[in-house]
C-alpha cells in the first residue's frame, strides 16, 4: 500500500477499537505519546496514518505533532508489515563480521530490498543498529528472536521453518 | 533436595540457543526421573562459552559451556550433576581464568543470581547500600558518591556526585531521577547484560539517588531493541514494589521512589541527554540548547539527574562499602572499575570487568585471544560510532580517561570493536558520515547538513573523483562539525573519520577497481 493511500483510507471499525484501546491502557500518564504509539504499533503492527488525528485528538495534540514523531523514530512503521519481521544489524561490530555480505544474502534469497516487505507479505527486512549482541556478530533479530554469528547458512535455516 | 542447575536468560546467551538448552535439560532430567530446578540467570560475560550452564555442587558451582542440545544426554550421563568430568566441563566457575583475574564491583552479582529474585539479590549483598542511604542525610548521600570519583559511564566521564548535588540544591519540588538506558553504541552491551542480569542493582541505585535528591519518581528509558532487558526489568521492578523496596513507604522509612520504564523508538540521538528527555516526554527526540542543564531544567521542565545505567548500578557498592572501597580502585583520574566490552572480529569476546589502567594490548590479546578470523589485528574502534580508530602500534595505551584522550581517543562507555586486517578503513569513514546523516535530529544545520555532504565526499574519495580536493574538503567539514554541532553526535563523528585518515591515509588513495 502506497503512503498517500493509506492516508486517504479511513480507519476501519477493527483497527479503531484497537487504537482506542492503546490510548486507553496510557491514560493519566505524562508525556504519553511515544507508549501510545508502541500499544498502537503492537496491536497493528504497524501506525497507520489514518489513526493520527484519532491520537491527536485525545491527547489534546495537533495531527502535526503526532505526525512529527511518528516519522521521527526509526522504529515506528507507518504501512502494513510481513508476517515475519526480520532485522539485520549494520553497525560497526557486526561490520567487522562483514554483516553486508550476510545482508546482500538475505535481500537476494527472499528476493527483497531493506525496508521492503515481500510480495506475499510473508517477510519485511529491516536494517538496525546495534541489537547488544556485537561480540556474537552478525547480529539478526526475527519477530523478536535475537540470533548471533548468523552466516548464509544459518540464516536459511532459521527462516525455513517461518510460514 | 532438587539439584540447582543455571542456564542464562541473557540475550546472546539465548541468541546461541539457551533457551533450547534449558528445555533439553528439563526434558532429559523429566526422562531420567530427576529432580532438576532451573535458575535463568544472567550471563557471565565469557560469550565464546555460551551457552554456559552450571550445577550447583558442595564444593561450588560447575560449568560446561558451549553446550548444544545435542550435548544433553552424554552430559547427564557422566554425572554433569553431580561436577563430573566431560569434555564440555571447565571446572569451577569461580576458577575460570578469564572470570577469575576480573574484579567485579557493579557485575559481582551477573550470572550468579536469579535477576528477579528479592531474596536471592538481597541474600547476595544486595540492598545493603540502600539500608546505609536510609540512615544518611541526602547530603552525606551526594557526599559518598562525590567522594568515590564516579564518573559518568555512558559515555561523558562528567562527575556524578557533583549531577547529584545540583539537584540536590534545587528548591523542594517534583524532581525525577532517570536512567539513560539507550544504549546504542556498536560495540557496546554492560547496560543490556546488567539490566537482564542484576536489574535489582539498578533499581536500587535509582532508589539512592531518589532519596538523596528528594525525586520521588524514577524514569528508565530503555531502548526498544532489548526486548529482553524489558521483560527482567519489568519483572524486577514488580518484585521489588511487592517486596516493599519501591513504592510509598520504601521499608518503613516514609520514603517514597517510584519507577517506570518507557521504551525508546530507535532513534541513536537518545542516548544523547537532552533529547532523552524530550523523548521521555513524548516528543520528538530533538537535542535541547543548554543551559539550562537537565538538573536544574530537565524532564517536564523540573530538576532531573540523569545517569547512565552502569553510573546509577555503581551507586549501591558504594553506599554499601563506603567512598574509598571504591575509590581504591582504578588510576589517576579514573576511579573505580569499568566493565569493557569487547566485540566485533573477536575470538574471546564478552564482557570484562576491571579497575582502570588495563592496556588495550592486554584487553585485546590476554582476554579476547586475537581476531575471531584468525587474521591480524588492524584496528579498534573504542567508545562506539563516534570514537576514534586506533591503530596496532597504539594497542599499549592504557584504557583510563585521561590516557586515551592524550591519543585524542576516548573511552566512552567502555566498547571495543575490534577489526583485522580485511577492514577498509575509507569504507568505515564513510559509514560514520551515513550514519550520522542517518540518526541526526536535524536541530543543528552541521550535523544535519555537513553529515549528509560527508558522506557525498567520501563517495567521490572512494571514486577518485578528484581526490586530493575532496579529502581537503573532508578535513574542512570534520572541523565544521567538530565545532559548529549542538551535541556529540556531529561534534564526535568527526573522530572516527579523521582518526581513519591519520592512521590509515593508503585506504583512501586505493586504485579504483
Amino acid at each position: 500500500m502506497s503512503a498517500d493511500r493509506a492516508l486517504r483510507d479511513p480507519l476501519d471499525d477493527l483497527s479503531r477499537e484497537q487504537v482506542e484501546a492503546a490510548l486507553a491502557a496510557c491514560q493519566g500518564r505524562p508525556g504519553p505519546l511515544l507508549q501510545v504509539l508502541h500499544e498502537v504499533q503492537n496491536r497493528l503492527g504497524y501506525v497507520p496514518p489514518a489513526a493520527i488525528p484519532l491520537i491527536a485528538e485525545v491527547l489534546n495534540l495537533s495531527r502535526a505533532d503526532v505526525h512529527g514523531v511518528v516519522t521521527f523514530y526509526h522504529h515506528f512503521r507507518q504501512a502494513p508489515i510481513g508476517r515475519h519481521v526480520i532485522q539485520l544489524c549494520q553497525a560497526e561490530a557486526c561490520r567487522s563480521m562483514h554483516c553486508e555480505k550476510l545482508t546482500e544474502h538475505a535481500q537476494r534469497k527472499l528476493g527483497v530490498e531493506l525496508h521492503g516487505t515481500t510480495p506475499d507479505g510473508r517477510y519485511t527486512l529491516e536494517p538496525v543498529y546495534c541489537l547488544g549482541n556485537c561480540a556474537c556478530s552478525p547480529a539478526v533479530m526475527i519477530d523478536g528472536e535475537l540470533h548471533g554469528r548468523v552466516t548464509p547458512d544459518s540464516f536459511d535455516a532459521l527462516i525455513a521453518p517461518l510460514s | 533436595m532438587n539439584i540447582k542447575v543455571y542456564v542464562p536468560r541473557d540475550a546472546t546467551a539465548l541468541s546461541l540457543g539457551a533457551e533450547r538448552v534449558a528445555t533439553a535439560i528439563d526434558r532429559e532430567a523429566r526422562r531420567r526421573g530427576l529432580r532438576v530446578q532451573l535458575v535463568r540467570n544472567g550471563s557471565r560475560g565469557l560469550f565464546w562459552l555460551e551457552p554456559l550452564i552450571e550445577v550447583a555442587t558442595a564444593e561450588g558451582r560447575h560449568a560446561y559451556g558451549p553446550v548444544t542440545v545435542q550435548d544433553i544426554p552424554s552430559l547427564f550421563d557422566a554425572g554433569f550433576l553431580d561436577g563430573k568430568p566431560h569434555p564440555l566441563h571447565l571446572g569451577l566457575t569461580e576458577e575460570i581464568k578469564e572470570l577469575k583475574s576480573q574484579q567485579r564491583l557493579t557485575f559481582a552479582r551477573v550470572g550468579i543470581i536469579d535477576p528477579v529474585s528479592v531474596d536471592d539479590y538481597v541474600a547476595h549483598g544486595g540492598y545493603a547500600g540502600l539500608k546505609r542511604a536510609l540512615a544518611m542525610s541526602p547530603a552525606e548521600i551526594v557526599d559518598a558518591v562525590t567522594q568515590s570519583g564516579l564518573r559518568g559511564r555512558g559515555g561523558a566521564a562528567f562527575p556524578t556526585g557533583i549531577k547529584w548535588k545540583t539537584v540536590l540544591d534545587q528548591p523542594p519540588q517534583q524532581k525525577y531521577v532517570t536512567c539513560n538506558a539507550d544504549e546504542g553504541d556498536s560495540g557496546t552491551f554492560a547496560d543490556r547484560m546488567l539490566m537482564e542480569g542484576d536489574p535489582l542493582m539498578l533499581i536500587e541505585g535509582m532508589t539512592i539517588a531518589g532519596i538523596a535528591v528528594g525525586a520521588m519518581q524514577g524514569y528508565i528509558y530503555l531502548r526498544a531493541e532489548y526486548p529482553h532487558a524489558h521483560r527482567a526489568l519489568n519483572e524486577a521492578i514488580a518484585s521489588a514494589r511487592a517486596a516493599g523496596y519501591l513504592g510509598s513507604n520504601i521499608l518503613g522509612s516514609g520514603k517514597q521512589f517510584e519507577l517506570e520504564v518507557r521504551l525508546g523508538a530507535g532513534a541513536y540521538i537518545c542516548g544523547e541527554e537532552t533529547s532523552m528527555l524530550e523523548s521521555l516526554e513524548g516528543k520528538r527526540g530533538e537535542v535541547r540548547v543548554r543551559p539550562p542543564l537537565p538538573a536544574i531544567k530537565g524532564l517536564f521542565g523540573r530538576p532531573t539527574i540523569v545517569n547512565n545505567v552502569i553510573s546509577l548500578a555503581s551507586v549501591p557498592v558504594i553506599l554499601a562499602k563506603g567512598a574509598d572501597f571504591y575509590k581504591d580502585f582504578g588510576t589517576g583520574k579514573s576511579r573505580g572499575t569499568i566493565p569493557l566490552q569487547l566485540a566485533g572480529n573477536i575470538k574471546h569476546g564478552g564482557l570484562f570487568e576491571r579497575a582502570f589502567g588495563l592496556t588495550l594490548r592486554e584487553l585485546i590479546y590476554d582476554y579476547g585471544v586475537g581476531a575471531a578470523s584468525g587474521r591480524e589485528i588492524r584496528a579498534v574502534q573504542v567508545g562506539g560510532p563516534l570514537g576514534a580508530y586506533i591503530p596496532a602500534s597504539q594497542f599499549d595505551t592504557a584504557i583510563d580517561y585521561e590516557a586515551l584522550s592524550a591519543i585524542g581517543a576516548l573511552l566512552g562507555h567502555g566498547g571495543v570493536v575490534v577489526f583485522d586486517d580485511t577492514v577498509d578503513m575509507a569504507g568505515m569513514a564513510r559509514y560514520a558520515m551515513e550514519f550520522c546523516a542517518k540518526e541526526s535530529c536535524g536541530k543543528c544545520t552541521p550535523c544535519r547538513i555537513g553529515s549528509t555532504r560527508g558522506v557525498e565526499l567520501m563517495d567521490r574519495v572512494l571514486a577518485n573523483v578528484d581526490r586530493e580536493r575532496n579529502l581537503q574538503l573532508v578535513e574542512e567539514l570534520c572541523d565544521t562539525l567538530l565545532h559548529g554541532s549542538l551535541c556529540g553526535l556531529g561534534g564526535m563523528t568527526p573522530f572516527p573519520v579523521q582518526s581513519a585518515l591519520k592512521y590509515f591515509p593508503e585506504d583512501f588513495r586505493k586504485t579504483v577497481q
